[in-house]
């Protein structure tokens, strides 16, 4: 492989029902610095249904170009056209890099394209650089959290990773930036195409974004149920805060999955972060040990929550909550 | 209805801790179990097997100790089991590792093939997907729920924000959530009668694929270095009374202007 | 000698360590609380397979070992007692029997279904007057044509009121004593055949426990389990097998104590430091571990020669009477550890002081196991 004849960081631009997900401006901060620190462009590939209004949009979010993919057989998201249509950018354009959101969309493709062009790809990063061979170091959390692998893809490309939501940081918007926008039309072979959607649902109950939350206060194991669950509530709205919870609590039907801290879950760093009853897996702490202060309060002083807590408190949590609940009150 | 499922042996990451000093695993006294995503797969094939009296096939890679993950899905109800395991697969990225089984499924007749969504050691999702582009079948990935008509299958698949139903002809690929549903209890006249059945050890002379695509030669990543992050440190520790407990906290919310 | 697990064994206790925790253990207290039957967990345990363990494959059972028998009834009393006496009962009691002593016929007729735990099983032979002196027996059977006809009442009855099928002792020919015993298979609904009070009880209260009472209840003669006056000998050696599922009972009581006594003392603090680390808790609790592994060995040996065919009233009694006095201590010692708080329902403690107790006196009292040792010494 000639290496040399591969260039510019692509980014998949994931959106859905046409809006652009923040994920996508948040690679394309990313993006950007990798193609600065390698003299190389950073490239948009925004495929869907009637979505070319969106191209300028991702220039001011980094972009030097976006490649618009604009077809009907794009207008809802499977993984044949979508996996054709990036597939052929790669063939034509043949980038060194290709960042994908680690979302259900990108978490399908992504794996679907390395075996289609034979190259590798490395789940979930948390950091992404350049090396001194100029080759991408792809570091991910391995087998939980406190365990960082950095991989390299060195003898294959595009090399590829996905980030998940929430790691990367997007550019300040900057209307002023320039950039090309290309429209780019592959041939698809439509007898390839065997996923049909039906109906696409939007859960109905409101949910809620803990990674935006400022405050976190997250229960585990030692809160135990619904009923204590209520308590950590009302800590969370004294302090304006939202509600999340361990692995544990989701599996156990206290809470639902879209609060939960973790490896499978979401990826938070709230100003404040209160572990509560949390013993501290691996795959939590990967979580959110990226929080700006964390309080942890467990019974076991050797569970492992105290070792990222900047402060910690021996003790039943369940004591606790109440007593600075009603503090706080006043 | 001939279906496979693929499972893997994965450590309960639920049980590993870290050493306090140094932040590294311990990994010793750590149970081996059947991938949850995985286990929930194998269910909703034997939900099919109740049903429609479908075939159920178990399939791993890995060590000789894999086996003890295939009896128990023939606890479970599962026909027959196949531990393909070989040196040749050491070192194996997700792509190599999705090229070996896909050799090994090249020479099996299904109409479903499952996967569960990720495994809990290395939460990729990569190889489902994998796997059914080496065979050029289609997938669903993300799969809460199957519904079978005799002709197609209707799935539900699992957003972030909500769900879509989508239809799929066999033969297919599904990634199952380990939420899709609650894996049944081994039976004892199965636990009774797993160890008595064959596990069929296939090696990579009995697989339909490239040699150069298998084991550390055929993945193109390799790990560069790895490295722990060490424990933070910084933290203060009190043993205090719930009372001091509640003044520590208010007082530092208030250092750092919380409230 | 090999004390290690079967590969088997090894699986079975994966799956019912689960089971236990999962199924069982978080309705533990409640049944307790309420004293309810838990019929749920009854007819989950019937699903997998757990009602009819060493039942053959061709009766619809597992085909497992006594061994595996003895682990879930031990595993499951570890979280709940309540729910061990059950398939105790159950399985020692009335399978048994029909397994060791039934015609085809009966085999057929009652093994799948209570093998499958579509039935619940349950066994009848003590009376108001006949306790630990099982020979007094008052319950009349009397042959009229194709039936018997059957004339008495049976008190403190496990799994009364549930069950569908009860093995029953009735004397047949009272100028017989003993021999005059005869043991019939009674279903539930039959003639003549109604529940009495329900007990109240100390412990294991989730498990029902009543009278039974017979007024002229008409039993079919097919019905006569193995040959008549064998009776007093049917039921002795069904007895030598419940000990070994009440020993596991017993076991898996004052394991399920420890487990909770390590975790609590390991929490909870006193004099700036966890009450684990003073000396006195970890040498008695050192003492303790040491006995209820005594206790495993003893049961598992039981266990072992019941499956091998080997003669195991003896050692089946040994177990018992080991066992309970081991979970009877253990409780005791544990709700201790636990101070003030082991006292009150907050913690399962003080439920598996009550739950222990019965173990000493069901299946034959610890007195009566001491009978059956010394028996066998001084003979």
């Amino acid at each position: 492989m000639e290496k040399n004849q591969y260039k510019d960081v692509f980014v998949y631009v994931e959106q859905r029902e046409g809006q652009i997900q923040p994920v996508a401006l948040e690679l394309l901060g990313k993006a950007r610095t990798l193609a600065d620190s390698l003299n190389e462009q950073v490239v948009a590939i925004l495929a869907g249904c009637c979505i070319k209004d969106k191209a300028q949009e991702l220039i001011a979010y980094g972009a030097d170009r976006v490649l618009v993919i604009d077809s009907p057989e794009l207008k809802e998201y499977t993984t044949e056209p979508y996996a054709q249509a990036i597939h052929q950018v790669i063939e034509a354009k043949k980038p060194s890099i290709v960042l994908y959101g680690a979302t259900t969309i990108g978490r399908d493709l992504a794996p679907r394209l390395s075996a289609r062009v034979c190259t590798g790809l490395t789940a979930d990063c948390t950091g992404l650089d350049i090396g001194e061979d100029g080759d991408l170091l792809m570091t991910r959390p391995a087998f939980g959290g406190n365990l960082m692998a950095t991989i390299k893809c060195p003898e294959h490309r595009p090399q590829m990773s996905t980030v998940r939501p929430g790691v990367m940081q997007a550019l300040e918007r900057d209307d002023a930036r320039k950039g090309e926008i290309e429209t780019f039309e592959p041939a698809f072979d439509k007898s390839q195409f065997k996923v049909r959607v039906v109906k696409t649902v939007k859960s109905e109950k409101q949910s809620v974004d803990i990674t935006k939350a400022k405050i976190l206060v997250s229960g585990g194991r030692g809160v135990a149920n619904k009923e204590n669950f209520e308590k950590l509530g009302a800590l969370a709205d004294v302090l304006g805060g939202e509600v999340s919870a361990s692995r544990a609590m989701v599996d156990a039907g206290v809470i639902s999955h879209d609060r939960q801290v973790g490896q499978t879950g979401k990826t938070v760093r709230p100003d404040v972060y209160f572990a509560l009853g949390i013993s501290g897996a691996i795959q939590h702490l990967a979580g959110m040990e990226a929080s700006e202060y964390i309080i942890a309060i467990n019974k076991d002083k050797h569970a492992p929550i105290f070792g990222v807590a900047d402060l910690g408190i021996v003790g039943d949590c369940m004591k606790i909550v109440p007593l600075l609940t009603e503090k706080l009150k006043k | 209805m001939n279906i496979v499922v693929c499972i893997k042996q994965v450590p309960d990451t639920t049980e590993i801790k870290l050493d306090p000093v140094t932040g590294t695993m311990i990994r010793e006294g750590v149970p081996s179990i059947m991938n949850p995503d995985d286990k929930s797969g194998l269910e909703m094939a034997l939900e099919l097997k109740d049903k429609y009296e479908a075939n159920v096939t178990v399939i791993t890679m890995g060590l000789p100790q894999a086996d003890a993950i295939l009896r128990e899905a023939m606890a479970m109800g599962a026909d027959r089991a196949i531990l393909l395991t070989d040196r040749k697969l050491a070192g194996a990225d997700t792509l190599a590792t999705s090229n070996a089984l896909a050799g090994a499924l090249r020479t099996l007749d299904f109409d479903l093939l499952i996967t569960g969504r990720q495994a809990i050691d290395g939460d990729t999702a990569q190889v489902g997907p994998q796997v059914a582009e080496h065979l050029g079948l289609p997938q669903v990935s993300y799969v809460e729920n199957l519904e079978f008509d005799g002709a197609k299958f209707t799935l539900k698949k699992w957003l972030e924000d909500g769900y879509q139903i989508v239809e799929v002809e066999s033969p297919c690929v599904i990634t199952v959530l380990s939420s899709a549903n609650e894996p049944r209890y081994m039976k004892v006249r199965g636990i009774m009668e797993a160890f008595k059945r064959e596990v069929e050890v296939w090696g990579c002379d009995r697989i339909d694929v490239d040699e150069s695509k298998l084991g550390l030669k055929g993945s193109p990543t390799r790990v560069f270095k790895s490295f722990t992050k060490g424990v933070k440190g910084s933290g203060e520790l009190f043993e205090v009374s719930e009372t001091e407990a509640v003044e520590i906290i208010v007082n530092k919310l208030k250092e750092k202007h919380i409230i | 000698m090999d004390f290690r697990l079967t590969k088997e064994e090894t699986l079975f206790l994966q799956m019912i360590r689960e089971f236990a925790q999962k199924e069982v253990k978080p309705l533990a207290a409640e049944i307790d609380e309420q004293e309810r039957f838990p019929e749920e967990t009854v007819r989950k345990m019937g699903e997998i397979g757990l009602m009819g363990i060493p039942v053959p494959v061709e009766y619809g059972g597992a085909g497992g070992t006594n061994q595996i028998y003895t682990m879930a009834v031990e595993e499951i009393s570890k979280v709940c007692a309540t729910t061990g006496v059950v398939l105790s009962a159950h399985t020692s009691l009335c399978i048994a029997p029909i397994m060791e002593h039934g015609t085809d016929e009966q085999k057929q007729k009652y093994l799948p279904k209570l093998a499958s735990g579509q039935w619940l099983g349950a066994f009848g032979l003590t009376e108001p007057n006949a306790g630990t002196d099982a020979a007094g027996q008052q319950t009349t059977a009397v042959l009229d044509g194709d039936n018997y006809i059957l004339n008495g009442t049976k008190i403190f009855i496990t799994n009364a009121q549930y069950a569908d099928v009860y093995i029953v002792m009735a004397m047949t020919d009272k100028s017989m004593g003993t021999r005059g015993i005869s043991a019939f298979i009674v279903e539930k609904g039959m003639p003549g055949f109604t529940i009495g009070k329900k007990e109240k009880k100390m412990g294991i209260r989730g498990s029902a426990t009543c009278e039974l009472i017979f007024e002229n209840c008409i039993v079919p003669k097919e019905n006569l389990l193995g040959k008549e006056g064998k009776g007093f000998a049917i039921a002795m050696k069904t007895l030598d097998g419940g000990r070994i599922g009440i020993a596991s009972q017993a076991l898996g009581i004052a394991q399920g104590a420890i487990d909770e006594t390590v975790k609590y003392t390991k929490e909870r603090k006193q004099f700036g430091r966890s009450i684990a680390q003073f000396q006195n808790t970890q040498f008695q609790m050192a003492d303790l571990k040491t006995k209820v592994e005594a206790a495993r060995l003893l049961v598992r040996r039981a266990a072992a020669k019941k499956d091998s065919g080997e003669p195991y009233s003896v050692d089946a009694a040994m177990a018992k009477l080991f066992c309970a006095e081991t979970a009877m201590e253990v409780t005791t010692k544990a709700v201790q550890f636990h101070g003030g708080y082991g006292y009150t329902r907050e913690y399962p403690i003080e439920r598996m002081m009550r739950d222990a107790k019965i173990t000493e006196i069901y299946e034959g009292t610890s007195e009566v196991q001491r009978m059956v040792i010394a028996g066998a010494m001084f003979k």
